[in-house]
């Protein structure tokens, strides 16, 4: 059952066309962003009475964006779940509008790891955290952890590395079309089992780009958003989670999404089969296949078959995913992949994705992240999006 | 593998007694009065009924490998896991004393530790008879979860 009749509406999304910035601050990116996806809605910055970031904002919350943009907010709001946290932070603001807190809400995402030199193989632990004691002398980092899930995954499904390679080709697909992706180049499946192992099983091609930039949106009251001039894109389904080990009772094959999901699919009062383009966040291949898991788009244990022979890519597969290139090929600003996975959720909706891409009357999509690592405690957030 | 430096886990308040018993080769596991159960990684209010009377007990120091990576690109590549430990809990950890190539899910392996670089014994596995690196084993869980 539908809980929101007349939901908030994404009216302003952008993402900065960079993939490299060394001479900006984050705090110029996030402006940039901001001013962009304010643009993209034909709002102006003093009609944003609500700002919300996540943990790649610098100073403490949201209060130096606060300043640094010169906003007047009768609400905010930092919630960190990671690269997911973008996609809560849309339903939060959708919920904060329904709830009468603001109007127009302002969500800003930016980084620049690959100008600070950040990997995958960095150790992640956190200093100070009650884990880290258990974690940090043994060299956990976002690759190795999800090594680690992928060969579970293996053992207990027989998923092969050829299926997993099947999610880059099809991102590699997407990117080749969109002129701002950091890899455009088509790989094939060999590419990606030719290409050096990292941490097993999971080789280069199977790991996102390391990318600075970032992204923004706005989301709006219904009623200012049937003012713009803008195609309505309703946020009708939300769900979000924290998974983590259960005391030790660890189960590295299912992820948040399968919580986060059917929260979102009972809200939207739809089901996968109902949704014709999925944004699935994809640090790596394995993610992207656990989710779609997860998320009720196939069993659990089926998702190497589902990926494989180009299932999800656009005019050719079942499921169009991540038509942008995602963060496979296009990018991963800020490590946090869950911004441009709204962002290409919504031009699809628009109609305004790359023409080689689109999905034809593309009504009803999904947009899934996935925030800190699975291999450990992780964040899952889900939106069902709705052209109306 | 040859040999990589262990970060220090650091010592807090709720990892003293586990690390007092580490110094003297002994791998403890938290047990509640309450509910029964063990739990990890360890902390001060049992994570299944926030039962603050837990009191540490010696483990067998035995288990089976849940999953397994091995880090390459990087000055010493090393082999982060999950082992699941026969009394239940899986724990994260190193498997070290065999080859990258030698190891698989569902493996019996049992605890040594090693000091890191501040000198701090850290738990890690190896396998459990050496020479026989391909033996499997059923994992003897036997608390209820």
């Amino acid at each position: 059952m539908p809980i929101h009749p007349d939901p908030a509406c994404i009216v302003g999304a952008f993402e900065h066309p960079t993939r490299k910035a060394p001479d900006k601050t984050v705090a110029q990116l996030h402006a940039e962003c901001a001013a962009g996806a304010l643009a993209d809605a034909g709002l102006a910055k003093d009609n944003v009475d609500a700002y919300f970031c996540s943990g790649d904002a610098p100073g403490m919350g949201p209060t130096s964006m606060i300043d640094y943009l010169n906003l007047r907010v009768r609400h905010s709001e930092s919630t960190d779940l990671g690269g997911c946290s973008y996609l809560a932070l849309v339903a939060h603001a959708r919920d904060a509008i329904a709830a009468g807190r603001c109007d127009v809400a302002l969500i800003t995402l930016a980084g620049r790891p690959r100008s600070e030199g950040h990997s995958g193989t960095t150790p992640r632990t956190r200093a100070g955290t009650p884990e880290a004691p258990w974690e940090a002398p043994y060299g956990l980092s976002t690759v190795n952890g999800y090594g680690m899930v992928a060969q579970r995954h293996m053992h207990e499904f027989g998923t092969t590395s050829e299926q997993l390679a099947w999610i880059k080709v099809a991102a590699s697909q997407h990117a080749q079309h969109n002129p701002h992706a950091m890899l455009r180049d088509l790989v094939t499946v060999q590419d990606v089992l030719d290409s050096p192992l990292i941490s097993d099983p999971l080789h280069r091609l199977d790991c996102c780009v390391v990318s600075d930039g970032g992204g923004a949106l706005i989301v709006a009251r219904p009623e200012i958003a049937r003012s713009l001039k803008r195609p309505l894109v309703r946020v009708i389904g939300a769900g979000e989670t924290v998974r983590h080990g259960r005391a030790g009772n660890v189960d590295l094959t299912t992820t948040g999404a399968a919580w986060s999901g059917a929260a979102a699919f009972a809200q939207a009062g739809v089901k996968p089969a109902d949704i014709r383009y999925a944004s699935i966040y994809d640090s790596f291949t394995i993610t992207v296949l656990l989710q779609l898991e997860d998320l009720g788009f196939c069993k659990k244990g089926e998702g190497g078959r589902f990926v494989a022979d180009g299932n999800l890519i656009s005019g050719v597969g079942r499921l169009p995913f991540n038509t942008d290139g995602g963060g496979l090929c296009n990018n991963h600003p800020a490590n946090r992949g869950g911004m441009t996975k709204v962002i290409e959720a919504v031009r699809q909706l628009r109609g305004e994705a790359h023409p080689a891409v689109q999905v034809k009357d593309c009504g009803l999509a999904l947009a899934q992240g996935i925030g800190g690592n699975l291999a450990t405690r992780h964040g899952s957030a889900t939106l069902i999006l709705e052209r109306q | 593998m040859s040999e990589r430096l262990l970060p220090a886990p650091g010592v807090t308040p709720e990892t003293e007694a586990f690390v007092a018993a580490a110094r003297a080769g002994r791998l403890m596991l938290p047990w509640c009065a309450d509910c029964g159960r063990t739990h990890w990684y360890p902390r001060a209010l049992c994570p299944h009924c926030s039962s603050t009377r837990l009191h540490w007990k010696p483990a067998s120091g035995r288990g089976t490998v849940y999953s397994h990576s091995t880090l390459q690109r990087v000055a010493v590549p090393f082999t982060l896991a999950y082992v699941t430990l026969d009394e239940g809990p899986s724990m994260l950890t190193n498997l070290v004393d065999a080859p990258a190539s030698g190891w698989h899910i569902g493996m019996a392996v049992r605890v040594q530790f090693q000091a890191a670089e501040d000198g701090t014994p850290v738990a890690v596995f190896s396998p459990d008879q050496p020479g026989s690196a391909g033996l499997a084993r059923e994992s003897g869980g036997g608390i209820a979860r």
